[in-house]
């Protein structure tokens, strides 16, 4: 186990310095920062000067070591665009895109598993029909105008909700919460339910179809056969059973809800890393770039060795399979 | 497992945040009435007054540092730190600035002679940004307390125009926190400047979340009057729609960048004014007309023959671009230079009707009866409708057999396209900052040397044009360097070196009682603010 | 005639014929996607010939003559002057092709490794799920982004145009091969397992057989949930990236694409624009995705 653990851990390094690589190959089709950092008097010589002490001129793979060297240290560099430091700024969106993640995730997870749930075991009720079909919608629109439609209805209209930002923070050591206000909680909500909609029906309708393939099969019919009451059998054997493709869909989405989250971030001006990323791809930022890049793969990384442990956890089949291939 | 169900968790979580959002709308509306919230499109870069020489970064820094000169509403200089500016009667190449007595930095300092000399030091630094609008001083040099002597190379009878975005620091101050040049990328350091302000404006820097909100508060000791607006609570907000719909919540009192599309729904929306006029920026098409061959169209150039340029005129319908592409906000014209631009000329500007049949008839003349295909490329993320523009010019061109590929594509990669060269038809915009035909020559008909000629993208030569522009940069006698101006337009239009569609527009949005007229730099000034 | 019969008689076609959201379904999507094809034919205008558009007749309301010009329009017109309606028809057309066939990759690409994976383990798993994390790390816009980098630096800006849609069909099927990739291994490596399985290859059962005949049938129910949301998905997918700022060329808008540009005018009054092109966005997904329900449960046996 532990061993295993530890070729995955270095495994996921490898990966991590896969991406860096890639990464930094790919900058230069995104455009040019010095166009974008220098005033429109800015003299060719001037351009020259400063990619030369940008280091642009530099080969990729130079750039690339350069970067690797400098992040063993902690140290991304300054950002071009808002000259801080960039793990500086990174660490200061961080929180706002995980609060909103988090609870988005939740959101999508619990009620995608208990609507899916209600909808396997009812199978033929109306109900089932009606949220099937309107858990569609959701899905069937691109995130983007959901946001709007969200702002437009409930902040324009009604003006229940803030329409931007994360209303009041409070402070925690470095962590800026929105949990703890009024204002903070109520900003949150249209963002998650943006960012949610689309994993909850994803996880919902996976449920359901797990569900319905397990409770047909002889293992709950005996279950049944014994005389265990349908609440045991239903979330004690079945649901358990659902759990591998769930698990492993759920630890996607995670990837997926953070891809998003640059969406509705935009959209309603939530100041996380996925809306400092878009604006640092519009400026050719190319350190917070990168050190948005290997954040987000470290995330991954851990993500998938959690999944992974997660299966052993789960499916113990899977423990004999892994000894057995290992011979 | 089965005794909690975890709907029942969802449903307190639902709980608090429905509760948290009912009791929201008291909190939303209590802001104070001397507050101004104030949202645009993209935040303040840094607050380094020398480092970014970049739109919304001045506009904000206009608010806590001060400039020698500034630019008014009808686009005149104006006093703020300098209360006087000559040339020097002995020698035309000094320019004297007689200062502003009684000024302090926020920090208590006197402002002095020597803070201007230290800020004309910072500011031709080798990192500073704004380097490329001083590059005719030699030197400053402080004559007493409030007197200051600029040097300049050589006779430079318009510097003062490039001064209107000249922050003027503190000199103890820079020297205290080691910040005498301004941000340098390699050093891989955050300078002292990028956070902390130290400037005599009549805002002070009260706190700064980068991209989030910086919050102002009016500076007692400002020698002006005391303005209306004591707080300013600055957000940008990047999605056009949602800043539109913070301003319909009442979540922001003014929004900077309207989208012109809704202009009218705001101007008829009960508690909202929206402010509209003309912005400092032009908006053309410019074409590689001296080359042979074309990037897109190897081994022939079409642009090099007159008549295609002129067929190419006929074909752009500008009413057409204004009414519904800019919503009726653009001012079009036939010249390069805004209305308030020295050198302007109303006869040069005005624009004929299209004309299809003539097109068709000069495109056969110059061998291209049945047209031909060739790339436009064109930026998606800078001036307003940028895409939109050139997407209706491509159906224009069609009309008369011009098959444009449309390629349209980011700033960050379009601009550099165009400097090195690399597109041979492409929309451009180009603000003026100095107020003065001489700096659109210098950029933009020049031919291509060290200093000038960075975005002839037309690749126009011509050596006797070249001679008069650089003419007007030492010229003192004004009527004389006008003159010469005149000229140059008048060959520039005849050559057809641009195909100008319009002057872009600006429109402010404000709730009712709040009072803000439209820069012409789209640098608005909360402390003119007026609360009705 | 003796076939279709048959066919009429299975038990795939009665299971369709009892189930009326099926049948609605498939009516609608069939309708949209018939008329998507034959928009050359049938749309009353040509909007992707900029050519032929009138400037002047921009921002026409539906069923009302253009203030200039005097035409009429039954869905109205876009900010270039395009007829409404015919460029839901061509950009239907662009989307679903761009859906299908970035479906079909991703299915093909991550079935194909995901077998891989599971069934050979050891370290060729290793490898493929690593670069299925790498591909992971990186947000599909942000694959899409740089894949348009590439093509614009690699394909001659003349081709651009019509290349673009390839690159959107790659940008997105590459980002979601990954996800057909985990699920097919993982059943892989349950089936693999198996008593039957690990019986036909001592037997001596060639692996390719037993994947196709055992595993395979296992994971499809899986894949179509993928599938069939992932069609919704990538037309969605595509209309997410022109909000970006990259995708079709704006003078020939996909369905995604003219949402996008009628999401600008959704507080200015301009509804048509974006109401229209949703509804048919709305009802092509939604009848999409009840037929991949139904046809899911149709095709599992065990839920007869």
């Amino acid at each position: 186990m532990i061993a295993y653990i530890l070729r995955r851990i270095a495994q996921s390094v490898l990966v991590m310095l896969v991406v860096a690589l890639v990464s930094f190959s790919l900058f230069r089709f995104v455009g040019d920062p010095v166009a974008t950092m220098m005033g429109q008097e800015a003299s060719q010589a001037d351009r020259v000067a400063l990619r030369e002490r940008l280091g642009l001129n530099d080969p990729v793979v130079v750039q690339f070591a350069v970067f690797i060297g400098r992040a063993a240290t902690g140290d991304f560099g300054i950002s071009y665009r808002l000259q801080q430091p960039v793990m500086e700024l990174i660490l200061s969106r961080l929180p706002a895109t995980l609060e909103l993640a988090l609870i988005s995730g939740v959101l999508a997870f619990v009620l995608g598993v208990s609507l899916g749930v209600y909808t396997a075991l009812n199978r033929r009720g109306w109900l089932s029909a009606a949220i099937m079909s309107t858990s569609l919608i959701g899905v069937s629109l691109p995130t983007f105008l959901i946001g709007v439609l969200l702002i437009w209805v409930f902040a324009v209209e009604l003006q229940w909700l803030p329409s931007f930002g994360r209303g009041e923070v409070v402070t925690i050591g470095f962590w800026r919460t929105g949990l703890l206000t009024e204002s903070g909680r109520a900003s949150l909500v249209l963002p998650s339910i943006t960012l949610g909609l689309y994993q909850m029906t994803l996880i919902m309708r996976l449920v359901r179809a797990e569900m319905l393939e397990v409770l047909r099969t002889d293992y709950i019919k005996f279950a049944r056969a014994r005389g265990l009451p349908n609440r045991a059998v239903h979330f004690g054997h079945a649901l358990k059973n659902t759990m591998v493709p769930v698990i492993t869909i759920t630890g996607l989405q995670l990837g997926s809800i953070i891809a998003f989250a640059i969406i509705t971030e935009t959209v309603f001006q939530w100041p996380g890393v996925g809306a400092l990323f878009i604006n640092s791809v519009q400026f050719v930022d190319i350190p917070v770039m990168a050190a948005y890049l290997m954040l987000i793969a470290l995330i991954f990384v851990v993500i998938n060795l959690v999944v992974d442990l997660l299966y052993y956890a789960v499916d113990p089949r899977l423990r004999v399979d892994r000894a057995n291939a290992r011979h | 497992m089965t005794k909690h169900t975890p709907s029942a968790g969802f449903r307190r979580l639902f709980a608090s945040l429905m509760l948290s959002a009912a009791t929201l709308g008291v909190a939303m509306t209590a802001a104070d009435a001397n507050t101004l919230r104030w949202a645009r499109v993209g935040d303040a870069l840094t607050l380094d007054p020398h480092s970014a020489n970049e739109g919304p970064t001045s506009t904000l820094l206009h608010h806590i540092y001060e400039t020698l000169v500034s630019r008014g509403l009808d686009g005149s200089l104006q006093p703020r730190l300098a209360t006087e500016w000559s040339i020097h009667p002995d020698d035309p190449a000094v320019w004297v600035f007689k200062l502003r007595d009684g000024v302090k930095f926020h920090d208590g300092a006197d402002f002095t002679a020597e803070d201007v000399v230290a800020s004309v030091t910072r500011v031709t630094a080798e990192t500073s940004d704004f380097k490329g609008l001083h590059t005719s001083v030699a030197g400053a040099e402080a004559v007493d307390d409030y007197t200051v002597h600029i040097k300049m190379k050589g006779p430079t009878p318009l510097y003062v125009q490039n001064l209107t975005n000249f922050f003027i620091m503190d000199k103890g101050w820079i020297e205290a926190n080691g910040v005498q040049a301004p941000q340098d990328f390699k050093a891989g350091e955050e300078k002292f400047t990028v956070r902390n302000t130290n400037g005599t404006g009549p805002y002070m820097l009260e706190s700064r979340d980068p991209e989030v909100k910086t919050v102002l508060k009016v500076n007692a000791g400002h020698w002006a009057p005391a303005p209306q607006v004591t707080e300013i609570i600055y957000t940008p907000i990047k999605e056009a729609a949602t800043r539109v719909a913070a301003l319909l919540s009442g979540e922001v009192d003014f929004v900077q960048d309207v989208p012109v599309q809704d202009i009218e729904r705001l101007s008829n929306t009960p508690g909202v004014k929206v402010t509209t006029g003309p912005e400092n920026r032009t908006i053309f098409f410019s074409y590689d007309m001296t080359s042979d061959s074309l990037v897109s169209l190897p081994g022939d150039n079409p642009f090099k023959k007159p008549q295609v340029r002129e067929a190419l005129a006929l074909t752009l319908d500008r009413d057409a671009i204004r009414q519904v592409v800019m919503r009726g906000q653009s001012v079009p014209g036939a010249l390069n230079a805004p209305p308030f631009v020295n050198g302007y000329d109303a006869a040069m500007d005005a624009y004929g009707k299209p004309d299809l049949d003539r097109a068709k008839a000069l495109l056969a003349e110059a061998g291209y009866a049945n047209g031909f295909s060739v790339d436009l490329h064109c930026p998606n993320d800078r001036y307003i409708n940028d895409e939109a523009i050139c997407q209706a010019f491509v159906g224009m061109m069609g009309r008369i057999g011009i098959k444009a590929n449309l390629v349209s594509q980011s700033r960050t990669i379009h601009f550099p396209a165009i400097q090195n060269r690399q597109v041979d038809f492409y929309l451009l915009g180009w603000g003026v900052p100095t107020f003065d035909s001489q700096y659109v020559f210098d950029f933009l008909v020049h031919s291509l040397e060290e200093g000038r000629g960075g975005w002839n993208g037309s690749r126009y030569q011509n050596p006797e044009v070249d001679a008069m522009i650089k003419s007007l940069a030492t010229e003192t006698d004004l009527a004389k360097r006008d003159a010469t101006i005149a000229d140059i337009w008048k060959k520039v239009q005849e050559d057809r070196v641009f195909l100008m569609v319009h002057n872009q527009a600006l429109a402010y949005a404000a709730k009712d009682g709040i009072d803000i007229a439209v820069h012409p730099e789209n640098q608005p000034h909360m402390a003119n603010v007026a609360f009705k | 005639m003796n076939r279709l019969a048959r066919a009429w008689d299975s038990d795939l076609a009665y299971s369709f014929r009892h189930s009326p959201v099926a049948v609605v379904a498939a009516a609608v999507s069939l309708t949209i996607i018939l008329a998507a094809v034959l928009s050359p034919w049938i749309a009353p205008h040509n909007p992707f010939n900029p050519a032929t558009l009138v400037l002047m007749d921009g921002f026409t309301p539906p069923m009302e003559p253009n203030a200039f010009t005097g035409n009429v329009y039954l869905l109205g017109t876009d900010n270039q002057g395009r007829d409404i309606l015919s460029t839901i028809l061509y950009g239907a057309r662009l989307s679903l092709f761009v859906g299908f066939s970035a479906v079909l990759f991703s299915m093909v690409l991550g079935i194909t490794l995901g077998l891989i994976a599971g069934w050979r383990g050891g370290w060729v798993d290793s490898l493929l799920m690593r670069i299925a994390d790498v591909q992971l790390s990186f947000p599909s816009i942000l694959i899409a982004l740089l894949i348009f980098g590439i093509a614009r630096g690699v394909i001659p800006p003349a081709y651009r145009e019509t290349m673009a849609v390839w690159v959107l069909i790659v940008a997105i099927g590459l980002s979601e091969w990954v996800q057909f990739a985990r699920v097919v291994r993982g059943a892989a490596m349950v089936e693999k397992s198996k008593e039957y399985v690990q019986a036909a290859r001592v037997i001596g059962v060639h692996p390719a057989r037993i994947v196709a005949t055992h595993i395979l049938p296992n994971v499809m129910g899986p894949v179509l949930v993928i599938a069939t949301i992932g069609l919704a998905l990538a037309i969605i997918a595509e209309a997410t990236l022109s909000f970006l700022g990259v995708g079709v060329p704006p003078t020939q808008p996909s369905l995604g694409t003219l949402i996008r540009i009628g999401q600008g005018f959704l507080f200015s009054g301009e509804w048509w624009i974006i109401l229209f092109p949703s509804i048919a966005l709305l009802a092509l997904a939604l009848s999409v995705n009840l037929l991949g329900d139904w046809l899911r449960d149709a095709l599992n046996p065990r839920l007869k």
